[in-house]
C-alpha cells in the first residue's frame, strides 16, 4: 500500500480590506502541484463539518482551505458564532466577496498549488459562492450546493445583501455546477428553474443536478436532512467537475 | 440564512450558558435549520448578551408546534403573574 499522509491546520490569512481572518487548510504532503479548492461555510457555521469537507478534498488530492467568514464576530464554540451571525443578518456580500478573495490570493501563493483553484460552498455558502464567481474572475470553477436566496423576494433586499445573485448571472466568470433537492424549499425548484434560465439566457457554461427525494442540505450526514444515494451521486460529480476544470 | 425569518427584542433577566449565568440583553427568536435538535427547520430561541461575546447564549431548538405551546404557556403564567401583582398592589391600600 503506497504511503499517504495529510498536513491540517489552522492559519490566518489576509481578508476584506487586509484584515486578518482565520482560516483551515489542509493538503497531501508533498511539493504538489496541487489543484486549489477553497470552501465557503454554510449559515451554521464554521464547524467540525467543513473541517472534515476541508480534509476529503485533501484526500482526494487538493490543496484545499475554509475561511471564517464569521472571524469578526468574536470567539466562540461555531454555533454560538452562527447564532449571532443569524441575528446580525448574516455577513455582507462585499465583506464576504473580500474575505474569499483573501482565501483564493492565499492559495494562488503557494508553491504547492498548480495554479488552478476552484470554490464550493454549501446553503448560504452555495449563494456566496456564486455571487463571488460573478463578480470576480480568479476561479477556474464554482460548485453551489443549493444555495439559497440565489432568487430574492421583491422585499427582501437588506443592505447587506442589497443585490439578489440571480441579477448577477451576467458576470458569471467560470463554469457552474449546481447540485439541488427537488424537495427544498430555499431554493425551491421554480427557484432553481429561474436560476437555470437566466444562465441560460446568457450563455453560461453550467451543468445543473436536481436529487428527487432530497431536500435542502441533504449532504450534511449528522442532520436528518442527509440522503446517502443522492450524496454519494453529488461527491462523483463534484470531483469529476473538479477534476477536469482543475487538475488538467 | 435561508428563511431570513428573524425576530429581536430587548430582554432583562440572566441566562445559563456553558460558563455559567450572565445577564441576559436581548433574546432572538429565528425559524432557520438547528444546529442539533434533528429537524429540517425549527424555531431557535436564543437569550444573548452580545457585549460579553458569542458564548453568553442560552438556546433551545424546537419545533414548531413545541413553539407554539410555549407561547400559550407564557401567556398563561404572564396573565396569572400579573392578577397576582395586581392583587398584591390592592391588599396594602385595603390594609391602610
Amino acid at each position: 500500500m503506497a504511503y499517504e499522509s495529510m498536513i491540517a491546520e489552522s492559519l490566518t490569512i489576509n481578508g476584506h480590506n487586509n484584515e486578518p481572518i482565520s482560516a483551515y487548510q489542509a493538503r497531501p504532503m508533498g511539493p504538489g502541484p496541487f489543484p486549489g479548492v477553497v470552501l465557503i461555510h454554510h449559515l451554521p457555521g464554521w464547524g467540525e463539518f467543513y473541517r472534515e469537507m476541508t480534509r476529503k478534498f485533501a484526500h482526494h488530492g487538493y490543496a484545499a482551505v475554509s475561511h471564517n467568514l464569521y472571524h469578526r464576530l468574536g470567539e466562540g464554540h461555531p454555533d454560538d458564532v452562527a447564532a449571532k451571525a443569524r441575528a446580525e443578518g448574516g455577513v455582507a456580500d462585499d465583506q464576504m466577496v473580500g474575505d474569499t478573495h483573501g482565501a483564493v490570493a492565499w492559495l494562488r501563493a503557494q508553491p504547492f498549488v498548480n495554479g488552478k483553484v476552484g470554490l464550493i460552498g454549501s446553503c448560504s455558502g452555495g449563494r456566496q459562492a456564486f455571487v463571488y464567481a460573478c463578480q470576480r474572475n480568479d476561479i477556474d470553477a464554482v460548485v453551489e450546493l443549493w444555495g439559497g436566496r440565489v432568487v430574492q423576494a421583491e422585499d427582501d433586499r437588506p443592505a447587506k445583501q442589497p443585490v439578489p445573485p440571480i441579477e448577477m448571472t451576467r458576470g458569471l466568470s467560470c463554469p457552474l455546477l449546481g447540485l439541488f433537492g427537488n424537495e427544498d424549499r430555499a431554493p425551491s425548484p421554480e427557484q432553481v428553474d429561474q436560476h437555470e434560465a437566466e444562465l441560460k439566457k446568457h450563455g453560461k457554461d453550467y451543468a445543473f443536478h436536481r436529487y428527487d427525494g432530497a431536500g435542502h442540505g441533504f449532504f450534511y450526514y449528522h442532520r436528518p436532512m442527509y440522503r446517502v444515494e443522492q450524496t454519494l451521486d453529488g461527491w462523483e460529480k463534484i470531483f469529476a467537475f473538479f477534476g477536469k476544470h482543475l487538475k488538467g | 440564512m435561508c428563511t431570513s425569518i428573524v425576530e429581536i427584542v430587548p430582554a432583562e433577566g440572566a441566562g445559563k450558558s456553558f460558563d455559567g449565568w450572565f445577564p441576559v440583553t436581548r433574546a432572538v427568536v429565528s425559524y432557520d435549520h438547528p444546529n442539533h435538535a434533528l429537524l429540517d427547520d425549527g424555531i431557535i430561541v436564543d437569550f444573548v448578551n452580545p457585549d460579553l461575546g458569542p458564548g453568553a447564549r442560552a438556546a433551545v431548538e424546537l419545533t414548531l408546534e413545541s413553539a407554539r405551546a410555549l407561547v400559550g404557556a407564557l401567556e398563561r403564567a404572564i396573565a396569572a403573574a400579573e392578577l397576582e401583582e395586581a392583587e398584591a398592589r390592592r391588599v396594602p391600600a385595603k390594609a391602610a
